[in-house]
């Protein structure tokens, strides 16, 4: 029997599989965005074809992070903005895993903001969720780094003097290789864009609109939305690292004028994972590390080679 | 104090070779059959500024850098002037020679390189003044001459090397072969070169002076090695294959090396963006089922005060490493203290709980090392190994068959698939993650991956199957277990083989406890005590949290007074024990020292005398004797 036997499983996967038989504390408000992620994730993992139990999710804190309690799979949640180091040393453990992380902008964008830039030019093969929101839910409504030009709340009651935080050009300019914005009133398109995020090759980032009922009802989420691919007004190409990166300042200028446009902005296939590229370099093993240390007949070298000797 | 040793001191300018050459010497004394220990003192910066590196041979095990030292080679700072430059190097070539002679024994031996500075400079030091006060004997020679004929002028170093091989009657055959094994070509032979023709002007100079070569005999096979190499070894010999890193002195070294060798071994190195991201990382390698750690050094350390809490929490083992430096804040980068023990203790928010690990020297490095590993992983837990810059630098000569242990890659309680099967469950299939009523607080875990072991893990207090609960029955039964898991380590550890270190006769009268890099220097000065007749032993902690109780406590009360030895200035170690203990604050007095040196075992030795008897004068002024509470 190998020692990770869930990895690998070729089954019909049923969404609800992912469903936990635990009952969890609930947290998230009625009408909350956050359900419309996991709706959108459980219905994707079908299409990924991926059982939850080769699956690990970490997330950090607050509202969104509280998305494993509800997904049933391996999860770790972790702790203010550090859910992505946390799943890449995860992923370089073991390759073999499906590794999704998972948190809100504050969490993401804000404490985290550091882990994800260089997370993103690494390029791992993983998958980062991002629960836009543009507000502080847990901690009860403080000014986020996505929250508007202006935006009052408690702790900036006079208006945040503060430009929003530009997450889709950001990450392009960190070197993520899959980037997109989907939005919680559009579950179709959601489940689509997250199915493709888990199937690239690659670090995925998807900035999700989540509206916040109880501390954000100002937001724009509940405008209509407009997808890229499906009008006509847009034209570029999505592999074309200038035209995506013209593209995202137009949708990140117009998501404060009110005009929310959704999609895929920028898709690399064929640059290698960071994996591929450590193993390229002999900096990685080719077999999961993980594995070796379940395998009774694997051989540990020892320091001893090390020593320089003298007689 | 007798010079049945060579303590020889090579001084010069950052940058000027210095490191590689006391290396060298090292080896060939060490070849010659003698027992090696070395000293390096360096400023923050890359070239210039002076610069030493002391190395102590004897022919008996050597523990500590000694007192003062008997042999100076100065080769003056070559990065001290530089006038193509804007930025300011100051004009102070003959630093290495003025600044290293207030601790030349009497009857030492000076060798100067007269190729960088006048006389006149020479003349303003009263050299020749103090030479004849204190017994000493100069040798002025132009090593930067007898470079450039040969050579270049940073070889330098070797002729000072030839120089002290003729000086002190050295087989001059051993730097030989070193530099045959180490360089090739014109190096190779230039320096070959450099090395006879100083040689041999040596040999017409008149000797003035007796020191002597010791002579040494070791038939075993030895390896050169400092701390940070220990530990590296240790961590690889444990199974460890992942390291995540931000570089910071003087915990680089460690990281280094380990990201030298990780790819051979078949493991991961990473350098990361931040410590918080470093710590965060050995984590989550863990959680997948790897022997994973991250270091760093006090400041770096502060960051993965998150990550530390989150792994206790979590019940990920991890193994941290902190280098201490002389703080607070960013300190003295490259100057040894004890200062963090306090922060490496209670850092992180809760009540969480800690191994530490505090390593006595190269050899208990990696011993401690490998310990901390197994606790780790044994009792999912995360341990710290507190060392400093002194353990960091040390170069100590060690049997090679030390070494030569089996590897431990072993998980600790991970079960396998089949045991899954047989574990506890959640009717909806979720594994039983934590068990509160785990025999020794340590519930079995599964790895991502594995069929059967599906669960959730939270940094927030949780129930049985890892999901977030604030029910006060589950917390108390959780957080106890977690706490209960320290008892059941330190019983673990005094059966185990890393303990405590004990020097002295047992019925002595009075005590001196310390802890991590000084025990070597404390042990030589109780030597040193007992041989000058007074009655006193010593305790050196290395296994410090969980605090040894029952072992401090046997020793305190059989003493009638302990001076507790530490560098810092707040005496951390002695707090330690008084809050643990409870009791023992009348009998313990602090010798502190914090200037950015390690003790050396004269200043021991001076502050027991000053601790127990009121004639003798307090220790000099790099030291401070804090007298016991209630004198």
């Amino acid at each position: 029997m190998s020692a990770f036997s869930a990895i690998g499983e070729d089954r019909e996967i049923d969404s609800e599989e992912y469903t936990p038989g635990i009952e969890p504390q609930a947290t998230w408000c009625p009408g909350c965005g956050d359900f419309s992620v996991l709706k959108a994730l459980k219905q994707a993992m079908p299409e990924v074809g991926r059982t939850p139990e080769e699956v690990l999710t970490v997330t950090g804190i607050g509202c969104s992070s509280k998305l494993n309690s509800y997904f049933d799979s391996y999860g770790f949640h972790s702790i203010h903005g550090r859910s992505l180091p946390i799943a890449r040393a995860a992923k370089l453990a073991n390759p073999d895993l499906e590794v999704i992380a998972a948190g809100g902008d504050g969490d993401g964008y804000g404490i985290g903001g550091n882990h994800f830039m260089h997370t993103a030019r690494e390029n791992h093969d993983m998958t980062y969720i991002v629960f836009n929101n543009e507000i502080f839910g847990l901690t009860k409504g403080q000014t986020s780094p996505t929250s508007p030009k202006g935006h009052k709340s408690k702790t900036q009651p006079h208006g945040s003097a503060k430009s929003p935080i530009r997450p889709l050009s950001l990450a392009l300019t960190s070197g993520a290789s899959y980037i997109a914005r989907t939005a919680a009133v559009n579950p179709n398109q959601a489940k689509e864009i997250l199915t493709e995020a888990i199937e690239h090759d690659g670090f995925a980032h998807v900035d999700f609109l989540t509206q916040c009922p109880t501390w954000n009802k100002d937001a724009k989420q509940y405008v209509p939305y407009t997808d890229v691919q499906d009008s006509e007004d847009y034209d570029f190409d999505i592999t074309d690292r200038r035209e995506a990166g013209e593209m995202m300042h137009e949708v990140e200028d117009k998501l404060y004028e009110g005009e929310i446009l959704t999609g895929r902005f920028y898709v690399e296939e064929d640059r290698p994972s960071y994996t591929e590229e450590k193993q390229a370099i002999g900096e990685m093993p080719e077999e999961p590390l993980a594995e070796k240390y379940f395998d009774e007949d694997a051989e540990w070298d020892r320091s001893y080679d090390l020593l320089e000797r003298h007689t | 104090m007798t010079d049945t040793e060579l303590i020889w001191r090579i001084a010069g300018g950052s940058g000027d070779g210095i490191a590689s050459t006391s290396q060298n010497f090292a080896k060939a004394l060490m070849r010659a059959g003698l027992n090696i220990f070395t000293h390096r003192h360096y400023p923050s910066r890359i070239r210039g500024g002076h610069t030493y590196v002391e190395v102590r041979a004897k022919d008996e095990e050597v523990t500590s850098r000694g007192d003062g030292y008997n042999f100076l080679l100065s080769l003056g700072d070559s990065f001290a002037r530089n006038p193509a430059e804007d930025a300011y190097y100051g004009n102070e070539e003959r630093k290495p020679l003025a600044e290293n002679l207030d601790e030349l024994r009497d009857g030492g031996v000076i060798v100067y390189d007269t190729g960088l500075f006048d006389e006149d400079e020479v003349a303003e030091l009263n050299l020749e003044e103090r030479a004849e006060e204190n017994n000493w004997h100069v040798y002025p020679v132009n090593l930067r001459e007898i470079a450039r004929e040969h050579g270049r002028d940073v070889m330098r170093n070797t002729a000072g090397v030839g120089i002290t091989a003729a000086l002190l009657g050295m087989d001059v055959s051993y730097f030989e072969e070193l530099i045959t094994q180490n360089m090739s070509g014109d190096i190779q032979e230039d320096n070959l070169n450099v090395l006879a023709d100083a040689y041999e002007q040596a040999q017409e100079f008149e000797f003035t002076h007796d020191l002597e070569v010791p002579t040494g005999e070791n038939e075993q096979e030895l390896a050169l090695m400092n701390g940070s190499q220990s530990i590296a070894y240790g961590a690889i010999d444990e199974g460890c294959r992942f390291i995540a890193g931000y570089p910071m002195t003087p915990w680089t070294e460690v990281f280094t090396i380990m990201s030298q060798h990780m790819g051979k071994f078949g493991g991961v190195s990473e350098q990361v963006e931040d410590e918080i991201a470093a710590a965060a990382m050995a984590l989550g390698a863990s959680h997948a089922g790897v022997k994973a750690m991250s270091g760093s050094s006090g400041g770096g350390f502060a960051l993965m005060s998150e990550p530390l809490g989150l792994a206790e929490m979590t019940e990920t083992p991890i193994v941290l490493l902190e280098a201490m430096r002389a703080g607070p804040s960013t300190g003295m980068p490259t100057k040894p203290e004890q200062g963090d023990l306090e922060h490496v203790l209670y850092t992180s928010q809760g009540d969480s709980a800690r191994v530490v690990f505090a390593p006595a020297g190269v050899k208990e490095a990696y011993e401690q090392t490998r310990t901390a590993f197994e606790i780790a992983y044994d009792y999912q837990i995360p341990a710290i190994v507190v060392y400093d810059q002194k353990i960091e630098g040390e170069l100590r000569s060690v049997p090679v068959d030390f070494f030569d242990r089996e590897t431990n890659p072993d998980l600790g309680k991970v079960l396998s698939e089949a045991e899954i099967k047989e574990a506890a469950h959640h009717e909806s299939g979720a594994f039983q993650r934590f068990d509160p009523d785990a025999e020794d607080g340590v519930s079995p875990r599964t790895v991502p991956g594995q069929k059967g072991g599906r669960h959730l893990t939270s940094g927030n207090e949780t129930n049985d199957y890892g999901h977030i609960d604030e029910d006060p029955d589950n917390r108390v039964a959780h957080m106890s277990r977690r706490l209960e898991k320290l008892d059941t380590i330190r019983e673990d550890l005094d059966e185990g083989e890393t303990n405590q270190a004990y020097r002295g006769p047992e019925d002595a009268r009075y005590g001196i406890v310390t802890w991590g890099s000084q025990q070597g220097t404390v042990f030589e000065a109780v030597d040193r005590l007992n041989d000058e007749g007074h009655s006193v032993k010593a305790i050196g902690v290395s296994d410090l949290m969980p605090y040894p109780e029952a072992e401090m406590t046997e020793f305190l009360e059989s003493v009638e007074e302990a001076i507790v030895v530490e560098m810092n200035a707040s005496g951390q170690f002695k707090g330690l024990t008084q809050k643990e203990l409870g009791r023992f604050g009348d009998k313990l007095s602090s010798l502190l020292k914090y200037n950015g040196n390690p003790f050396e075992p004269a200043e021991i030795v001076d502050g027991f005398e000053a601790s127990i008897d009121e004639e003798t004068d307090i220790p000099g002024n790099s030291t401070t004797f804090v007298p016991a509470a209630g004198d």
